[in-house]
């Protein structure tokens, strides 16, 4: 997918202007924390499980290499292959691969962000392949040619009516007078269109939120039953998964299930968990006859063992841009690439690099909300952070910003002269701000005062108050 | 107040901040007041100005570390350092340590400065058991939650313990307490269409409570808050609580001119 | 390919060695994968996975009507068709039935209702019900474990719009580690690793909230799943 990420200020203005975004966010916000709430409280176990989860990846990131062999010998052993692609590239070329062997003609696809990392669906279409996105979200976006706003709710903002205009106008089969008002109408459409779409396809994509090393698994989780219509039906199943997927036993998956879809939607579990184990078995009446996991790098070994380490806890659950208050005021879109949100904000600079993403770990005011909510206890604020200070050191921030810092920082070292210039400063704003108690503009100040009054300074700082105070012989 | 004097008196360090130095000492006197009431010897560092924190979350961890080393020698003589404010607290108390990682010597000061750094009022209920306040307000009050108060260093229910005992006082929750207003430092002017976004939305959530006076622990988000809902022609006057803890209201609410609030 | 695989692993292992992590993310425990993989070991089970027998059913029962499943118990497998034919003509549904073939004909006695015609197989498109056999429950969630197998085709799950899924009490567990150990007894004859193909937890219809959040059920999974508990059967082999 193409990154706009170097856009994001362009991006935000437009996201905060539109009206049907803003109404959507307002819903999605209103929604899922609450819903999560409700599943933690109905849970009393939920901290103490979400403390083992971390404790669970953190003891497989530790161990990767073991456990990536692991993993792959028990997929050779039930007779599924395993391709390890360093890059994006890699990938692409290995998924293309196996659909021409294959004689693909259409492939069906279960949500899968490493999917949209590798953009596979611009490259199986160049190379006449057709990819058709089954989740009902993935599907409206790609009627759309858009990129997923939510990495769980994909078009978490678009309207029922914009969704009803979309199929009005590329569903060939719709019936003009057929109405659309309704979600429900909307659904069946999408399940009538897809259902042959299902039926007919040569191959299978999915993606994976875990692999499972003891058995060579691969575990789905969706609510729609899309992915398992998408692995059972054609006569190959390709997985795509990055690495840091990996867990070590079922028990282990288990717990992190745990806290997957509570935290996720407050669901206390989705509806379909699936753990698929190489290809159909000789007595089998169902199921596909080849089982491929392409496992992807594409920048995971480059966070491991580094300042981002923790990142690789994820397991993309959306809670944290459930809860964002910037994901909420810009939306998904606005993040530029495949991930947004918190999580986005420290994964895409890692992904495509500090300068085109460099303005996502700054849009953000700490407030610590993430890290609150985060299942897997990732320090998401420590990290973004972290980005900053790259930042600093290569010398990519704004030099009108450093120059301010710098000065800031020059007077703060130096108390004497601090207090002189602040003296003076709050003398002078005080003065001039007294009559009214605020001021309406600023000189230098337009992107504070564009929304907001300054609010002014009472005039002279405690310091001089206070020691004055004390010298004239107080307590 | 409802506490028996300290038999050795505690010897506190105030560190005032530099939004309250600069914009609004009213809040400097207040937290002294308070500190003194609960039988505590406040002094004022003079070689205090910032904490550091906007050159850290600014990436510029040299500046971060040199201020630091400043605030840990200006502080680690008293028994305590207490700040009206949850954001400077938490940058020493949990930060501090983590700037210095590399620097056993430092390290260790760093550790023992921030094992004594407080926010005021958790300072006030936790750590010295003050359980009610001698002052009376007149008002219904909403309080704030600010982010770091609240996340780094769980300030919740002191300030409503407190306030929930003041003659007068109503308190009204809003539905969005724990929202970050916007503010963040520098994000406010860096990202001032999504600050403004924010602290938009955490005006509605004041205005809904119905409440006449606001109150936070912290003069950054308290500016901001203040400052929008001028702009929003607002009625609502807005306070430290230190403030009103202390019974120090005569000075006029932040962004109000003087004699234009009753 | 290989290349590629060397040069990742050779990353991790690299990456690995000169590794700085903080305290949070150091693991907790000293064991070595090997240790790890063979243990196995449980973590953390709810409580609420661990009730007696009867408050076990009575809160799978509760859990996956929560979850919009519908449940209806009978005392054998004998009392299934009656079941599944009152269940269909209740909901208005054809009453062409494919089936598992774990429970065809004599297990569970299909010709006994009229009104109902059992083909056994996989799923195909245009079939309307499909009821099969759970390998478990688990009450923690209402959640049902379905193991792929010849006489139990995963297809069943997930083409037809209603699924009727037969399950004896006996095998309703509290907790999802209990049937992961059953998982592995009943696979434990297969050198090759004791995993199906598939192994499937169905906790209640298929649903999307991708439309303006407003929770709707069908989506491409089953619309309807009926859970029928047979309360004398004996246990799942």
């Amino acid at each position: 997918m193409r990154s706009t990420a170097a856009n994001f200020e362009e991006n935000s203005r437009k996201a905060l202007a539109d009206v049907k975004l803003r109404d959507a966010l307002s819903r999605l916000s209103e929604g899922f924390p609450a819903k999560r709430r409700d599943a933690a409280l109905r849970l009393p176990e939920f901290e103490a499980l979400r403390d083992q989860a971390r404790d669970i990846k953190n003891h497989v990131l530790a161990n990767l290499d073991v456990y990536l062999e692991a993993f792959e010998a028990r997929v050779v052993g039930r007779g599924g292959t395993v391709h390890w692609c360093r890059t994006a590239a890699e990938a692409r070329d290995a998924v293309l691969g196996i659909c021409r062997k294959a004689n693909a003609r259409t492939v069906t696809k279960s949500k899968s962000m490493i999917g949209e990392e590798i953009a596979i669906n611009e490259h199986l279409e160049r190379n006449g392949v057709v990819p058709v996105e089954t989740d009902l979200g993935e599907y409206i976006i790609q009627l759309r040619q858009e990129p997923p706003s939510h990495i769980i709710a994909p078009a978490i903002h678009l309207t029922k009516n914009q969704i009803a205009d979309t199929f009005r106008d590329k569903h060939r089969q719709l019936a003009p007078d057929r109405p659309l008002d309704e979600p429900r109408s909307l659904l069946e459409e999408a399940r009538g269109e897809l259902r042959g779409k299902f039926i007919a396809a040569d191959v299978g994509l999915t993606g994976a939120n875990m692999l499972i090393a003891e058995t060579g698994s691969t575990v789905l989780v969706t609510n729609e039953g899309n992915a398992d219509l998408t692995y059972s039906l054609p006569k190959v199943h390709v997985v795509i998964a990055s690495l840091e997927k990996i867990v070590p036993t079922l028990e282990d998956a288990t717990t992190i299930l745990r806290v997957l879809a509570r935290s996720a939607t407050g669901q206390d579990m989705s509806v379909y968990t699936t753990f698929c184990t190489g290809p159909r078995r000789a007595d089998d009446l169902d199921g596909p006859d080849e089982f491929h996991v392409v496992l992807l790098d594409n920048g995971r070994t480059r966070m491991l063992g580094g300042e981002f380490h923790e990142m690789l806890r994820c397991i993309r659950c959306g809670a944290c841009l459930n809860h964002c208050p910037v994901y909420k005021a810009v939306g998904g879109h606005a993040y530029g690439w495949v991930y947004s949100g918190p999580m986005g904000a420290v994964l895409i600079p890692g992904l495509i690099g500090l300068e085109e993403g460099g303005h996502l770990p700054n849009a953000s005011t700490f407030c610590g909300k993430c890290e609150e909510v985060c299942p897997m206890r990732i320090p998401l604020p420590e990290m973004l952070r972290a980005w900053r200070r790259l930042q600093f050191e290569q010398q990519k921030s704004s030099a009108v910003g450093r120059a301010g810092l710098a000065a800031w920082a020059f007077l703060a070292r130096r108390p004497w002269l601090y207090r002189l210039a602040i003296g003076v400063g709050a003398a002078a704003l005080g003065r001039l701000g007294r009559a009214r108690g605020r001021f309406r503009r600023l000189p230098f100040g337009g992107a504070w005062t564009t929304m907001r009054d300054f609010p002014a300074p009472q005039g002279r700082t405690f310091q001089s108050l206070w020691h004055a105070e004390r010298r004239g012989g107080g307590r | 107040m409802s506490k028996s004097p300290a038999t050795t008196p505690v010897r506190v360090g105030l560190f005032v901040t530099c939004l309250v130095d600069l914009a609004r000492p009213s809040v400097g006197f207040a937290a002294v007041k308070l500190l003194e009431d609960a039988g505590c010897v406040v002094a004022v560092p003079a070689a205090q100005t910032c904490c550091g924190q906007p050159a850290y979350n600014s990436g510029d961890s040299g500046d971060a570390r040199a201020i630091a080393a400043q605030v840990i020698e200006a502080f680690e003589g008293f028994d305590y350092v207490v700040a009206p404010s949850g954001s400077c607290a938490g940058m020493i108390r949990l930060h501090y340590p983590k700037l210095f990682a590399a620097d056993p010597a430092l390290a260790t000061r760093a550790q023992a400065l921030a094992a004594k750094t407080h926010e005021l009022v958790s300072f006030l209920v936790d750590v010295l058991q003050v359980d009610s306040v001698a002052a009376s307000y007149a008002g219904t009050v909403t309080y704030h939650d600010s982010c770091s108060g609240l996340r780094e260093l769980g300030v919740k229910a002191q300030p409503r313990a407190l306030l929930n005992k003041i003659n007068g006082l109503i308190l009204r929750e809003g539905r969005e307490t724990e929202a970050c207003c916007g503010f963040g430092g520098l994000f406010c002017v860096k990202y001032p269409d999504i600050s403004g976004r924010m602290v938009d939305a955490k005006v509605d959530d004041i205005v809904a409570t119905g409440a006449d006076t606001l109150l936070a622990g912290d003069m950054g988000c308290l500016i901001n808050m203040a400052g929008r809902l001028s702009r929003r022609g607002s009625p609502v006057r807005v306070r430290h609580v230190a403030e009103v803890l202390a019974g120090l209201t005569a000075e006029p609410p932040i962004g109000a001119a003087p004699g234009e609030d009753a | 390919m290989s290349e590629s695989r060397a040069e990742i692993l050779g990353a991790v292992k690299n990456a690995l060695r000169h590794a700085r992590l903080p305290e949070s993310a150091r693991p907790n425990s000293n064991a070595s994968p090997a240790e790890h993989l063979g243990d196995h070991r449980a973590n953390l089970i709810p409580a609420r996975g661990t009730l007696g027998t009867k408050a076990r059913i009575d809160l799978f029962i509760r859990e996956a009507e929560r979850v919009n499943a519908t449940v209806a118990r009978v005392s054998g497998l004998d009392g299934v068709p009656r079941e599944v034919a009152r269940y269909l003509s209740k909901q208005n549904l054809p009453t062409t039935l494919r089936i598992a073939p774990a429970i065809a004909e004599p297990t569970v006695p299909w010709t006994s209702q009229s009104l109902l015609t059992a083909e056994p197989g996989r799923a195909e498109g245009s079939d309307a019900v499909g009821v099969s056999r759970a390998f478990a429950g688990v009450a923690e969630t209402g959640t049902l474990v379905m193991l792929s197998a010849p006489d139990s085709p995963t297809t069943l799950n997930f083409l037809p719009p209603t699924h009727v899924v037969v399950i004896a009490a006996a095998d309703i567990a509290g907790d999802y580690e209990t049937v992961w150990a059953r998982v592995r007894a009943a696979g434990a004859g297969n050198e090759k690793g004791f995993m199906p193909r598939a192994v499937n937890w169905i906790t209640g219809p298929s649903r999307t909230a991708d439309i303006e959040q407003m929770l709707l059920l069908g989506a491409h999974g089953p619309q309807r799943l009926h859970i029928v508990i047979v309360d004398d059967e004996v246990a799942h082999p």
